[in-house]
């Protein structure tokens, strides 16, 4: 809401009030000054002037020098190229020594010989808003009303010496869209009384009841209706001071009852709307609910079906003739050949305007105040006060007596604020004097005892509804500097993360230090990707948002993995090709087509490898990453986890993977093994189709390592005892797994095997077709005494029998 | 006999002096001092000499020895400085050549704040509280004190999924949640960090997804005082201890009375610049007492308790932060801009 201060004080006085001072109070205490606009923007010595005649310039086709009178000492000759110039034109003249906007300086000149002492002004020139201006005014000179006075500078005529404050209104402050309540709250700030206008009606003659009938069939919808009516108006330009204070507060003046209504719609708050009387069928206007498919053209021409329930006026033949509180239909426009108005201000609720322009994508200046609620106490002030500028810049006679339905009356609400409760909620001490003073700046009266407050809230201020609205009235107004700092006082609460979130960040921790780098994708995906990575979340639908913003981003995700792809391929793209990443997020499940619930939302860790594990140094070469950085990476993390023994791989051909380098995680919980996530490298056609290189995923589900994690820990006895280590070389067939060696190796050694590691394996052709050698190294070891030779070749020699038997493992020599 | 000896020792110790290298050395000591060498030869020689004779024999031989012994320790010691100092030589290296370094990821930026802004309130005794991205409509609004028709529920600003189910727009559902889990036990104190959803078009400035941190405490007799304190003492330790922070008045309907804090511009401690757009002020929280209507609906009554909640938005605070202009850095995640934030 632009608010210009040369309008304000026509309701309070701001003698002696800085503007940019009262621009920072207001901020301060509730509404945000986002801006002031000096409507001057640089005009001085211009002064109205009238043409005494004009003559073309010997020289130039498109010049005219024209002798003017501007109040000075002797008349001036000007040379003008504006078409539009006359004799007889009252204009603006920039005076030799005036400066205009933009720093332009009028000095004396010549003209293609033409001497010329000043320039007449268009209004652009002038500095005024081209958009703002009426057609007539855009190109050429300004021509002024004949009526003014010669000599009269033009900033004070345009309204020029006015400085306009831009109220950013939050949603519930809608009484400050309006002239009146802005002026009640500066009266707050300033501690100054507030003058309302005092429109003097004389509504004599004909019964406005003769002329015009009113009817509500949507009570619900509107509390009030009641028009006026205005005989034989005469449509011209509106007062010079009024088009001012219109384009001051952003609105393109168009005519006199036009800008009327618009003028007190800004005064009050209360949109109004003209009808041209003569247009509405049967005299009458109703106010109802549109039926299905029920059209109107409305005053922009354009041809709206309406949805059922859209509230409309309509004419004595039930057609439609305004969308009520939005916009008004073409039909009963006031044109220039109205003679009659009906004049319309109604209160109609602010969730059917707000519906209705939302639908038809139609917003205004009206619909803006409906939609949060106008005051119902301003609905007869503002109509008597457009009736009687209309009678006295439109010479319309208004008819007697106003022609209204009212369903609800206003009511000034209550209410009771206790100021031990205002005291206790702020931390502050005021006292029950200072809490009415403030309340009385407001407007609000105050009653009852010291230690609660009767307050009567006035209707315009609809966002009062209970104590601590007031409460927050009062604390803005006493200032929130001046509340205190304290700390909470009360029990003392130990502060902390739950097991899983502090779990989460060790992960982080661990994964970062170990080179890991940690991205954050989006929660939205492309439709049908997640099916790439289904392991998951099998039987899984995907969701999709009802108005996705692109198809880029139109699902939820069910997998990390999609997404990582494409912050690999971006990395890629810009010459990051060795990459460890990864990401803790949620990812969405649900296995109903259509969600009646909220779906599930599963913390996974996604990790995604590729390029070089080390990069190419000066002394080293770049080594590629393969299937058991990926895995070592898993491992130390179920280690750190503390989760080392209830983890298993199984090899697994899961979608979206290389089939012979991919796995399944499983944790052997207390309720028995379940498959936790999945780990291998991209199936080779979809690393071709992402243009991607090796490239190894894992995802898994993070509940399950949260449940078992970090259990109690006894530490292990350090042994005192030495161990005897023998290694063991067996040639096997190549689909025999190491860990099913390793089993083995553990079940026929029994309890004197310490650990057992692969440390070589390899095929050739020496071994022959189909096999593979594996060493492996076997550490033996007893806690209470040392190990015999003998002991441990028994045991070995257990272990070597039980390879050949279950493998048809050969020893090599 | 003393002859032979004396010829012995002339021999060796020329033989010594003619020594180039350890390992003819250790030959000579075995030649001339070994069991089977050359003084033992001439030693062995000794039982047919006189008793009177023995031991001045004996002791001149053990001169000779001590005499070839001593030459050869030195020569010894001589030999093992001159390999020590060859091998030193040898092994010089390039100390301007760049080490192996150590591989560091990084945490990701929005999760860096995310975790400091944790640990304050930690250990200011709060809990960290974690709700549901999809959101029933009840949750998000209407707990909230967001009436059906308010515009913020409108499908162009929101991520709907279904007529009830949406993308948070906020992490308040958080509260409500953690409000409906305690069942009216005090005093409830928690920040909930997490990801949000609005309906905006990406550019610098606006992201369709972004993180907020809120936080609520709900207890008996919480003052908007304990609110300005809070605040005061969270941003103090966020932006430093000469940070201070001025409260406006705003609206927000889950909070009655609103306000937005401003704290002082970290970029020049509040002399104005162009970070601040030279108020000196940057408008980082929105805070407010929790609205009677919001305790009512999560079941405490707000006659006997009452409350206050903050929350601002993460990127925002990463962006101040790291002098990062475009919040779509956050999540393209370039690794040239991620790898930054691997450091302290």
């Amino acid at each position: 809401m632009k608010v210009s201060t040369e309008w304000l004080s026509d309701y309070i006085s701001l003698d002696g009030v800085n503007v940019e001072e009262l621009a920072e109070q207001i901020t301060r205490s509730g509404i945000e000054i986002d801006s002031i606009e000096n409507r001057n923007q640089g005009v001085t010595n211009v002064v109205v002037g009238f043409v005494k005649s004009k003559e073309k310039h010997p020289d130039a086709d498109k010049l005219n020098i024209c002798i003017v009178d501007a109040g000075q000492e002797e008349e001036l000759q000007i040379v003008c190229g504006a078409k539009n110039v006359a004799a007889g034109q009252k204009v603006p003249v920039a005076l030799v020594g005036a400066k205009l906007p933009g720093g332009l300086e009028i000095k004396k000149a010549k003209l293609r010989g033409v001497l010329s002492q000043g320039m007449i002004c268009s209004a652009k020139e002038l500095g005024l808003n081209d958009k703002l201006l009426p057609k007539e005014q855009q190109e050429g000179i300004l021509v002024l009303p004949e009526d003014v006075e010669i000599g009269t500078p033009i900033t004070s005529l345009l309204g020029l010496d006015d400085k306009v404050l831009d109220f950013d209104l939050t949603p519930n402050r809608s009484d400050c869209l309006s002239m009146i309540g802005a002026a009640y709250e500066v009266g707050a700030i300033l501690s100054r009384d507030v003058k309302l206008p005092q429109p003097e009606l004389a509504d004599t003659g004909v019964l406005a009841k003769e002329r015009v009938q009113v009817k509500i069939d949507a009570s619900e919808l509107c509390s009030r209706y009641a028009v006026r009516y205005i005989a034989g108006v005469k449509i011209g330009p509106s007062p010079l001071w009024m088009q001012n204070r219109l384009m001051a507060a952003g609105i393109r003046p168009i005519s006199n009852i036009v800008d009327i209504t618009n003028y007190v719609m800004l005064e009050y708050g209360q949109p109004l709307h003209a009808f041209d009387a003569d247009k509405i069928a049967g005299g009458t206007l109703g106010v109802r609910q549109a039926k299905a498919g029920e059209k109107l053209v409305t005053l922009d021409g354009q041809e709206r079906e309406l949805e059922a329930g859209t509230l409309l006026i309509v004419d004595g033949e039930d057609r439609p003739v305004a969308l009520a509180g939005v916009m008004g239909g073409l039909e009963t426009e006031v044109t220039e050949q109205t003679v009659n108005i009906v004049l319309e201000s109604a209160k109609f609720a602010g969730g059917s305007v707000r519906r209705t322009s939302r639908t038809l994508g139609l917003r205004s200046e009206a619909s803006q105040r409906f939609e949060k609620e106008v005051d119902p106490a301003a609905v007869i002030p503002a109509l008597d006060r457009a009736a009687a500028l209309m009678a006295v810049h439109a010479g319309g006679q208004v008819a007697q007596g106003i022609v209204e339905i009212v369903h609800r009356e206003p009511e000034e609400k209550v209410i009771a604020l206790s100021l031990q409760k205002l005291n206790d909620y702020l931390g502050t001490d005021i006292s029950s004097l200072e809490a009415k003073a403030i309340l009385g700046r407001l407007r609000f009266e105050c009653a009852g005892a010291e230690d609660v407050i009767e307050v009567r809230v006035p209707t315009r201020r609809g966002d009062i509804t209970r104590d601590v609205d007031l409460i927050e009235e009062v604390a803005r107004l006493y200032g929130y500097d001046n509340i205190p700092t304290t700390m909470i006082e009360g029990i003392t609460t130990a502060g902390g993360y739950t097991k899983p979130q502090a779990l989460r960040r060790t992960i982080r921790t661990l994964l970062t230090h170990g080179g890991w780098q940690e991205v954050m994708g989006y929660s939205f995906i492309r439709e049908g990707v997640s099916a790439k990575f289904p392991q998951l979340g099998e039987g899984d639908r995907e969701i999709r948002l009802a108005m996705p913003m692109s198809e880029d981003r139109s699902v939820l995700r069910g997998s990390l993995l999609p997404g990582m792809i494409d912050i690999a391929v971006y990395n890629r793209n810009r010459k990051q090709d060795n990459l460890a990443l990864f990401e803790i997020g949620g990812i969405f499940r649900t296995e109903e087509a259509k969600l009646t619930k909220q779906p599930s939302e599963l913390p996974v860790i996604g990790l995604l490898l590729t390029g070089d594990r080390t990069e190419k140094r000066w002394n080293a070469p770049a080594e590629k990453v393969d299937f058991f950085d990926l895995k070592g990476a898993l491992e130390s993390l179920f280690e750190y986890l503390g989760l080392a023994d209830r983890i298993s791989y199984e090899a697994d051909r899961p979608q979206g993977f290389h089939p012979g380098r991919s796995a399944s995680v499983f944790l052997n919980g207390t309720a028995g093994k379940e498959r936790i996530g999945t780990l291998g490298q991209l199936h080779p056609e979809l690393q071709r189709e992402m243009d991607l290189e090796d490239t190894y995923a894992a995802e898994l589900r993070l509940e399950p390592l949260y449940r078992y994690a970090g259990e109690a820990y006894v530490y292990q006895e350090l042994p005192r005892y030495p161990a005897m280590q023998r290694d063991i070389a067996v040639v096997v067939g190549t689909e025999v797994e190491a860990g099913a060696l390793i089993r083995t190796i553990r079940e026929t050694a029994g309890e004197l095997l310490e650990s057992v590691e692969v440390f070589d394996v390899f095929t050739g052709a020496k071994l022959g077709e189909g096999k593979m050698s594996v060493a492996l190294s076997l550490v033996y070891r007893h806690m209470e005494r040392t190990l015999t030779d003998e002991e441990v070749a028994a045991v070995h020699d257990r272990v070597v029998a039980g390879l050949s038997q279950t493998f048809e493992a050969e020893l090599r020599k | 006999m003393k002859e032979r000896l004396e010829a012995l020792k002339a021999e060796a110790l020329k033989e010594l002096a003619e020594t180039v290298d350890a390992g003819h050395l250790n030959d000579l000591r075995v030649k001339y001092l070994g069991k089977k060498g050359a003084l033992t030869e001439i030693l062995r020689g000794m039982g047919s000499l006189s008793a009177e004779e023995r031991p001045v024999i004996g002791q001149v031989g053990n001169e000779v020895r001590a005499a070839i012994e001593a030459v050869i320790e030195e020569k010894q010691a001589n030999f093992q400085r001159q390999e020590t100092e060859a091998r030193l030589a040898a092994e010089k290296v390039d100390v301007t050549l760049p080490g192996r370094p150590l591989k560091q990821g990084s945490i990701h930026p929005l999760n860096q704040v995310i975790q400091e802004i944790e640990d304050i309130f930690i250990g200011m005794g709060y809990r960290v509280a974690e709700g549901p991205e999809v959101e029933t409509d009840y949750h998000n609004f209407e707990a909230l004190n967001l009436p059906k028709d308010h515009p913020a529920r409108d499908m162009q600003d929101s991520f709907y999924l279904t007529e009830e189910l949406l993308m948070r727009t906020q992490t308040s559902p958080v509260q409500v949640r953690t409000m409906e889990a305690m069942q009216g036990e005090v005093p409830v104190k928690i920040i909930c960090p997490g990801r949000v959803f609005r309906r905006d078009d990406d550019d610098a400035t606006h992201s369709f997804q972004f993180h907020q941190i809120e936080g609520l405490v709900v207890g008996k007799r919480i003052r908007m005082s304990d609110l300005k304190g809070t605040l005061l003492e969270f941003t103090r330790k966020m932006f430093g201890p000469n940070t201070q922070i001025r409260l406006r008045p705003s609206f927000f309907p889950f909070t009655e009375p609103s306000v937005e804090v401003d704290v002082t511009c970290m970029k020049c401690g509040g002399d104005g610049c162009r970070v601040c757009k030279q108020s000196g002020w940057l408008e980082i929280l929105g805070s407010g007492m929790v609205h009677p209507r919001v305790l009512e609906m999560s079941g405490y009554d707000p006659e006997e308790y009452s409350g206050f909640a903050f929350g601002m938005g993460v990127e925002r605070i990463a962006m101040l932060k790291y002098g990062v202009d475009d919040i779509r850095y956050f999540y393209n995640n370039d690794l040239r801009f991620l790898q930054q934030f691997a450091r302290v």
